[in-house]
């Protein structure tokens, strides 16, 4: 027999009694939550920035002037770009002169990994959304944002529409389906990566992300 | 502590040296206070305008859910992560599961393994077997590649090197990497970033492991703040998940509360920074992540722990290390007094069924069975009560039940039953022991000062000069010359 069989046949053939079934109630997780847009989007700002996110809101008609500032501010001399999504349609197509140069994930990782490690100096992807309780972003890697795109520059800015805002995880995974539909890798990103292993001091960008700055679109400023 | 373990061929047995020499080390006994104290701070407020009774019953409630279809949902788990294209192992024990994953290894022709953070890997000393086979296996978590830099083990299950400072971690970065001697965390930080990229880009195969499994998608779900988990899980053409067979949960709404409970209970944060969710290799459309994913799913006794009906809720554990936090005694020994892969009251109660009660005969007693890890556990499990019974088990104490787990009766001294015997006896002889108690009392000046182990810490107890029958007939009898009405609560 084969150690999966054994494994199983132990845990079929159980001895003692019978194992609870207890009834679940969720509702913990969800009852009174039921807070309007701008109470979500308050929420979702308050806490994504007490862990270090940057929150920037913008009219939709005028993201890229933001976008644009936030590059600037930080001297990027690059940007990441989807190439298919219309965000990164409306980027290229702005014909701005005040872009950095724009890059594409075109090829597979290990066409330009050394490229994509040390020369990127920011991303921007979009979300599917995001959740107001845990300041999260919800990311869906895929062939055109892919994994890494998220990951390995050093400053990741990801566009957020404002009325795409669930009150907790749960509320998302319903409204989304999420349990008939995995893709590939989801991800719920709450800040930029970080660290407290040295002396439980903290720093940014160990691994992936020094900055995350979220660009909230379609609401006004705050 | 690698001096220890080298010097001592069971470093569990040796839990009380261990912890008489950190009991007198500031410096650790420092760190530890100042990370616990923060650590339950922090998750008091991360669950602030919480039910949180609410919250742990739900979270109970999914484990104990999970168990009792343990074997199905496993099932589940193996046919929908194989249509998925993920192919899954089983390993009766930590070397199965090691031979395994040195096989994919082998086949894949793979020299290097870069790691995310384990505690199953630490669990099956992934890193040495690989390494003796000729395999370079490296940590990538910040914490856990500190500590094996150093040649030691995690301290804690969150916070691998937690028990080092500043100081210690630049001077091994110095020594080992050629880094300057800086107490600049975000520089050290910053060459570990260096150092580490370059690893992950050289690696032939990445190691993770697994928080949750959710047998409805086939989902493999990883909780981490730095970023190394889903570099590890992306960057490298293989990925090898290992988790212990008791992480599987139905669904992704099951998922949700055990979410919610650990990462405010490790850490006291709402979220980590990733939530890494993982269902399939790379697709044919897709420009990264591992082209082949492996899950091996490790029993190393869980099915032997499955099998009582009391001991059964220690599978319940989703590994937040919250227990530890509120741990008394842990806070003052630190992790590595237990000699353990967990340490802590998780690890006391967990640790007998992995190696054994002969083994780990000091774990159980070491707690004041003070509660606080009960109170705190997010699906809780009744830690003292487990404490307790493995006490009970270590001395064959029950007679009632027979002892099961392994090594048990190992503690069992002829001296001290024999002590109990009599002690019954005596018991049962209302005029005897009334005599004796009597004599003991009179005698009392020839009790000896110290009481054996007993007294090493403690102050002996001395025997009063009045027995407490003495006391209650003599109280009994003033309250009626003075005619007083007897109120229950004087005595
Ligand atoms: S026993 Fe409970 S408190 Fe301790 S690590 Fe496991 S889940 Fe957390």
């Amino acid at each position: 027999m084969k150690s999966r069989e054994r494994i199983l046949k132990r845990l079929h053939e159980r001895r003692g009694a019978a194992l609870p079934m207890p009834e679940l109630d969720f509702s913990v997780l969800t009852e009174g939550r039921n807070w309007s847009n701008a109470e979500k989007l308050d929420r979702f700002q308050e806490t994504i920035e007490s862990v270090h996110g940057e929150v920037h809101r913008a009219p939709a008609d005028q993201w890229l002037d933001t976008l644009v500032a936030i590059l600037k501010a930080r001297n990027a001399r690059n940007l990441l770009t989807p190439r298919r999504h219309s965000l990164g349609k409306t980027i290229r197509e702005s014909g701005r002169s005040d872009l950095p140069t724009l890059l594409s994930y075109d090829q597979p990782i290990e066409a330009w990994q050394p490229a994509l490690f040390n020369d990127v100096d920011a991303a921007i992807t979009s979300t599917r959304g995001a959740i107001a309780e845990t300041g999260s972003l919800i990311l869906w890697p895929g062939p055109d944002e892919p994994r890494l795109m998220s990951l390995a520059p050093p400053i990741h800015i990801a566009l957020l529409e404002a009325d795409c805002i669930f009150a907790t995880f749960p509320e998302a995974l319903t409204a989304q389906g999420w349990g008939s539909a995995m893709p590939t890798n989801a991800l719920l990103v709450s800040g930029p990566s970080k660290t407290a292993d040295i002396e439980q001091t903290l720093a940014y960008g160990v691994h992936g992300p020094k900055e995350l700055i979220v660009i909230v679109v379609g609401a006004s400023a705050a | 502590m690698t001096q220890v373990s080298e010097a001592d061929h069971s470093p569990v047995k040796s839990f009380h040296p261990r912890a008489r020499e950190a009991l007198k080390n500031d410096q650790l006994r420092g760190n530890f206070r100042n990370a616990m104290d923060g650590l339950m701070g922090k998750r008091t407020k991360a669950f602030a305008g919480w039910d949180l009774e609410a919250l742990r019953q739900l979270g109970a409630g999914v484990r104990q859910r999970s168990l009792a279809r343990l074997p199905d949902l496993l099932l589940q788990l193996e046919s929908r992560l194989t249509d998925n294209g993920i192919q899954v192992h089983w390993a009766e024990d930590g070397d199965e599961a090691c031979r395994i994953i040195r096989d994919i290894c082998v086949e894949r022709d793979a020299k290097r393994v870069i790691k995310g953070k384990s505690m199953v890997s630490e669990e099956m000393e992934l890193n040495h077997y690989l390494e003796e086979h000729g395999i370079e296996a490296l940590e990538s978590d910040l914490g856990e590649y500190i500590v094996q830099m150093a040649g030691e083990t995690p301290s804690h299950i969150i916070m691998p090197a937690i028990h080092k400072n500043t100081e210690e971690i630049s001077e091994l970065l110095h020594n080992k990497t050629g880094t300057e001697r800086s107490h600049d965390v975000n520089y050290l930080t910053a060459s570990a970033r260096q150092q580490l990229r370059e690893k992950f880009m050289q690696a032939d195969v990445g190691i993770s492991g697994v928080n949750f499994a959710v047998a409805e998608t086939g989902t493999l779900c990883l909780v981490e703040n730095e970023g190394n988990g889903r570099m590890t899980t992306t960057v490298p053409p293989c990925h090898i998940a290992v988790t212990g067979i008791e992480k599987v949960v139905a669904t992704l709404d099951e998922m949700a509360p055990l979410l919610a409970l650990l990462t405010r209970s490790a850490t006291g944060q709402h979220l980590t920074t990733y939530f890494n969710m993982i269902s399939r290799p790379r697709q044919p459309d897709e420009l990264d992540g591992p082209e082949a994913v492996h899950l091996v799913l490790v029993d190393n006794g869980r099915s032997g722990i499955y099998q009582d009906d009391e001991l059964i809720d220690t599978l319940r554990c989703i590994r937040c290390g919250a227990c530890m936090n509120h741990c008394p005694v842990y806070t003052r020994v630190g992790g590595h007094a237990y000699g353990t892969t967990y340490p802590g009251p998780i690890g006391s109660i967990l640790m007998p069924h992995l190696l054994g009660l002969d083994e780990t005969r000091h774990l159980p007693t070491a707690s004041s069975l003070c509660g606080a890890c009960g109170e705190v556990c997010p699906v809780k499990i009744p830690i003292p009560d487990l404490l307790v019974r493995l006490r009970r088990e270590s001395v064959d104490g029950d007679k009632l039940h027979a002892s099961g787990v392994q090594g048990h009766g190992s503690k069992r001294s002829r001296g001290e039953a024999l002590i109990w015997h009599g002690w019954q006896w005596l018991h049962e002889r209302p005029g005897l022991y009334r005599f004796a108690m009597a004599m003991a009392t009179r005698l009392r000046v020839l009790q000896p000062s110290r009481a054996g182990a007993w007294s090493r810490s403690r102050t002996t107890p001395k025997l009063a000069s009045k027995t407490l029958h003495q006391r209650v007939g003599e109280r009994a009898r003033t309250t009626e010359a003075t005619s007083r009405p007897v109120s229950g609560g004087e005595l």
